[in-house]
């Protein structure tokens, strides 16, 4: 069968840029004109319609599936439960413990148990109706304390309840301090809402395999996991990357790829899955909630001695990214501090709760939250200015962090927070006001009476790239050929697109690299090395790194040709062009009808793994740095916010293209914005409450203030271009520069994030 | 059912309409024009804004039937021809464009905004707007677009 109708394209549209310009995507023509063909766009003649059935209960034990009455629907076409998985029904990006489809046990809300295929979505739905599970529902797990360290429970999975627990200590464990604070921290379980629902296209091939197009983070991944599950060899699944809308961590783990293979395997024809929001909510993992204990402890003068801390991370129903929630929740624990004596302690564990797993920031956001609303209590106890006490302890080139890694790159913390602190503050407000810019808005609930205002910062601290002791690597393969008479390159890669702009990025690298006007960027697919995955900020620094190198090899491949060294050649303006600024020669010439092809890889330099016992060890590439400042009002009678300005600075090593790079951090300060005041997803007794957009808020442009943002750029001497991830660092530090300034705002402790107006007037 | 329309000026027909349909879904599904997104169908997000007679309105709220002997104009049709309209020209030059899956409905729900109000405030953008989710951009890339796109149209 061939490629469906509507199907990935081919980004030809080119405008000049290179490294260091802002040159405009080109997809973006695409985008507008509304051709652009994003996962759930997808059709093929002849496709049918795929469902879901998913577990109402988030803990039971499936004593009777039948699906015949089901089958017998007209328009219905198979009906699919765990007996019909022809591989192994388990998949997981760390481990191995996911059912594809649920066999005996249900372990949350939503799990899928069963799958079908229909001429129409409507079909498809009311077939779903006529599967008959019976439960035997038993009492759900929900605490992740209790689960960490309570034996009497229940097992959710052969190995208990504990998916990790990581120690870290360093210095004196038992140091003290003349000045200490402590407080407990909770967040809520925030969702990636990404916009583009989850979504794929499966086509039956005839050698017996499947084609599948679909929106992912990692086609390479998602290849791995489905063949297994499919009992297929690698090459017969093939995986191509359609228009992603949008993917903040939630596309890492499957949803529908096994599930729409299998269905278009079993009935001959292509088989479209598209979920609904209600679904989305259901079918993709959510950022970990935490319940953090910290303690930090000071010299009189406002220098960190000590940080004492335990974090419980709540991963749900199975492992997902947990084990790496924890990795990072601890070595990251203390911030962008110089802190000399730290005991801290990470548990990540299994629950009936929905599953967690990566989103933007991942581990990172929820220490933060906790550790810089210690350092606001600590600067109120030493009365100093909370940026100053920052400014005082921040970790700088050549610092260590708590894991014992030596910082060997620029790592400008304090002036990031000068930065931030030095920016103009918004007006007072003075005299009548637009009410539309007041919390509660055009509501009408205030003309200014009872309004505060506050300031707050927060900082952080992450790492780019994947940890302890993964080979982290990209592939791009590169041909350069000419095309109407003009020397043309294709970058073709297997690197997910989700909208952060990195096919404009493979652009401006193939364009500085190779001298040329014209390039092309080829659909992402397996039929090219692996990319690793769209996240972790690691794309630009990875597979920027890959094209780099797979242009500079195209470059060497056009000197041996000339029968020259390669050594002080550049190629620019389509020519060949020696140090002196003679031209050696024109590629057009060169080339005639030949293409030079070169696939070459990038690997960052090695990380280690943790020490078991101390959690020492060599374990990140890179961190990235950012530094909020908040402005809020706070309506203390009705406990309303509005975020008046939010302003940012950070750090990116190299800005690559720096529109996009201003875009990214606005984005991802909006994402921080919402977890502070009104982003969670609200699990009672292991079930969703709010799995809609009715329920479940995300900013609006009304709730998004105006931003500032000052980037600065101090290369990394290891990152290709010196480039240091951009995409999580603002997402991180945007959320306790807010519920800092609520705090200032109010005098109130807030010890939890989203803060609910509830929690403001204590009603 | 059948249900007749006019889509971007031309008149459509798509047959077999089950009762049920939303507009949205005869517009991606049957009569090819996917530019309208299915992000929410709830009514939430307004990625399906569409202009129903000159009003937006979401698609996805929009009973097929609703939308008989009607004028619906969707992303697809703002372009003239190979010719953006300022709206699309503003959003792909100020970088409000990142996933792009919100884009049009942004651009529907602007380019009505610009037709009513030619030089829209700060406030009133915002006022406009905020029926429509953008997960990406945090909006301000999105705010200098349409500031962008009224000052193109007025030199037009
Ligand atoms: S898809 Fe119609 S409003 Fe969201
Ligand atoms: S650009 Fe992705 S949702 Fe707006």
């Amino acid at each position: 069968m061939s490629a469906p109708a509507r199907s990935p394209q081919e980004l030809h549209d080119t405008i000049a840029g290179g490294i260091g310009e802002s040159p405009l995507r080109p997809d973006g023509t695409l985008k507008v004109r509304g051709e652009f063909a994003y996962s759930s766009d997808l059709w093929h003649e002849d496709m049918l319609w795929g469902a879901t059935l998913r577990s109402p209960h988030p803990h039971a034990r499936i004593v009777r599936l039948d699906v015949s009455r089901a089958l017998a629907q007209p328009g219905v076409h198979a009906v699919l439960t765990h007996e019909d998985v022809p591989g192994e029904n388990v998949y997981g990006l760390k481990f191995q413990d996911t059912p594809a489809l649920a066999a005996d046990l249900v372990r949350y809300q939503g799990e899928p148990i069963a799958i079908l295929a229909a001429d129409h979505p409507e079909i498809a739905r009311q077939a779903l109706k006529e599967i008959v599970v019976e439960y035997d529902v038993l009492e759900p797990i929900t605490d992740p304390e209790r689960a960490a360290h309570d034996d009497t429970l229940p097992k959710l999975h052969p190995g208990g309840n504990l998916v990790r627990h990581q120690r870290i200590v360093k210095g004196d464990p038992a140091a003290t301090a003349d000045v200490v604070v402590s407080g407990v921290y909770e967040i809520g379980m925030q969702d990636q809402a990404f916009l583009g629902p989850e979504s794929g296209l499966a086509v039956p091939a005839e050698d017996g395999g499947v084609d599948l197009y679909l929106a992912t983070q990692w086609l390479h991944v998602d290849q791995r996991q489905t063949a297994k599950a499919l009992g297929l060899p690698l090459e017969k699944v093939r995986l191509t990357l359609s228009g992603v809308g949008g993917a903040f961590g939630g596309r890492e783990d499957l949803s529908m790829q096994i599930h729409s293979c299998m269905l278009a395997l079993r009935t001959g024809r292509p088989v479209k899955m598209s979920y609904n929001r209600l679904e989305s909510f259901f079918g993709h993992v959510h950022r970990h909630p935490a319940k953090m204990y910290y303690e930090h402890g000071a010299t009189r003068d406002g220098k960190l001695v000590y940080v004492r801390a335990k974090l419980y991370f709540d991963g749900g129903a199975y492992a997902s990214k947990t084990p790496v929630v924890v990795g990072n929740g601890t070595t990251l624990s203390v911030g962008p501090y110089d802190v000399p004596n730290a005991h801290i302690e990470g548990w990540g564990v299994y629950t009936n709760n929905p599953t967690c797993g990566a989103m933007r920031g991942l581990g990172a956001v929820q220490p933060t939250y906790a550790y810089e609303s210690q350092m606001d209590k600590l600067a109120a106890a030493l009365d100093m200015d909370p940026a100053e006490l920052r400014i005082r302890n921040a970790l700088s080139e050549g610092s260590t962090v708590v894991t014992g890694q030596v910082v060997d790159f620029p790592a400008p913390v304090a002036e990031l927070v000068q930065r931030v602190r030095d920016l103009p503050l918004p007006p007072e407000p003075t005299g009548a006001r637009d009410i539309r810019e007041l919390p509660g808005g055009a509501s009408n609930t205030t003309h200014g009476e009872g309004v505060v205002r506050g300031v707050g910062y927060g900082v952080t601290i992450k790492n780019i790239s994947y940890a302890e002791g993964l080979d982290d690597y990209s592939t791009a393969r590169v041909r350069l050929e000419v095309l109407g008479g003009e020397p043309v390159a294709m970058v073709h890669t297997a690197a997910a697109e989700v909208g952060q702009g990195l096919v404009t990025l493979q652009q401006q690298i193939a364009r500085t690299e190779l001298g040329v006007t014209r390039v092309s960027v080829h659909p992402a697919d397996t039929s090219v090395g692996d990319a690793g995955s769209s996240s972790a900020s690691r794309q630009t620094y990875v597979t920027g790194g890959a094209v780099r190198n797979a242009c500079r090899a195209v470059a060497e491949a056009v000197c041996a040709r000339l029968g020259i060294a390669s050594e002080g050649m550049t190629l620019t303006g389509g020519k060949v062009v020696a140090a002196d600024g003679e031209v050696v020669a024109d590629l057009a010439e060169l080339l005639g009808d030949t293409a030079i092809e070169e696939t070459r890889e990038f690997h960052h330099r090695p990380t280690y793994p943790l020490d078991p016992e101390t959690g020492q060890g060599d374990a990140h590439v890179q961190y990235g740095f950012s530094a909020h400042r908040a402005v809020v009002d706070v309506d203390l009678e009705l406990g309303l916010v509005k975020v008046v300005q939010l302003d940012c600075a950070q750090d990116v090593g190299k800005a690559m293209n720096p529109d996009a790079v201003v875009a990214q951090i606005q984005g991802g300060s909006a994402q921080g914005l919402g977890l502070a005041v009104m982003e969670e997803i609200l699990v009672q007794d292991g079930k969703v409450r709010n799995p809609s957009f009715t329920d479940y808020l995300i900013p609006t442009i009304l709730d998004m203030p105006p931003m500032r943002v000052d980037v600065l750029e101090r290369p990394d001497p290891h990152a290709p271009y010196g480039v240091r991830g951009v995409g999580e660092p603002p997402t991180i530090s945007a959320t306790p520069a807010i519920a800092n300034a609520i705090r200032a705002a109010t005098g109130l402790e807030l010890l939890r994030v989203p803060i609910r107006p509830e929690h403001i007037t204590g009603v | 059912m059948r249900v007749n329309v006019t889509v971007n000026g031309e008149s459509r027909r798509a047959d077999n309409v089950w009762e049920g349909e939303s507009l949205l879904y005869v517009l991606r599904e049957r009569l090819g024009l996917p530019g309208s997104k299915n992000a929410c169908e709830q009514g939430e997000c307004g990625s399906c804004t569409v202009d129903l007679d000159g009003v937006p309105a979401c698609a996805c709220l929009v009973a097929a039937g609703q939308a008989e002997g009607r004028e619906v104009v969707t992303v697809e049709g703002l372009a003239d021809g190979e010719a953006l309209d300022p709206v699309q020209e503003a959003f792909v030059d100020r970088g409000a464009v990142q996933c792009g899956f919100c884009t049009p409905g942004l651009l529907v729900a602007a380019h009505d905004l610009i037709e009513r109000v030619p030089d829209p405030s700060d406030v009133e953008i915002r006022e406009a707007l905020a029926g429509n989710l953008c997960r990406c951009t945090g909006y301000e890339k999105i705010l200098d677009a349409v500031r962008d796109a009224a000052a193109r149209k007025a030199v037009r």
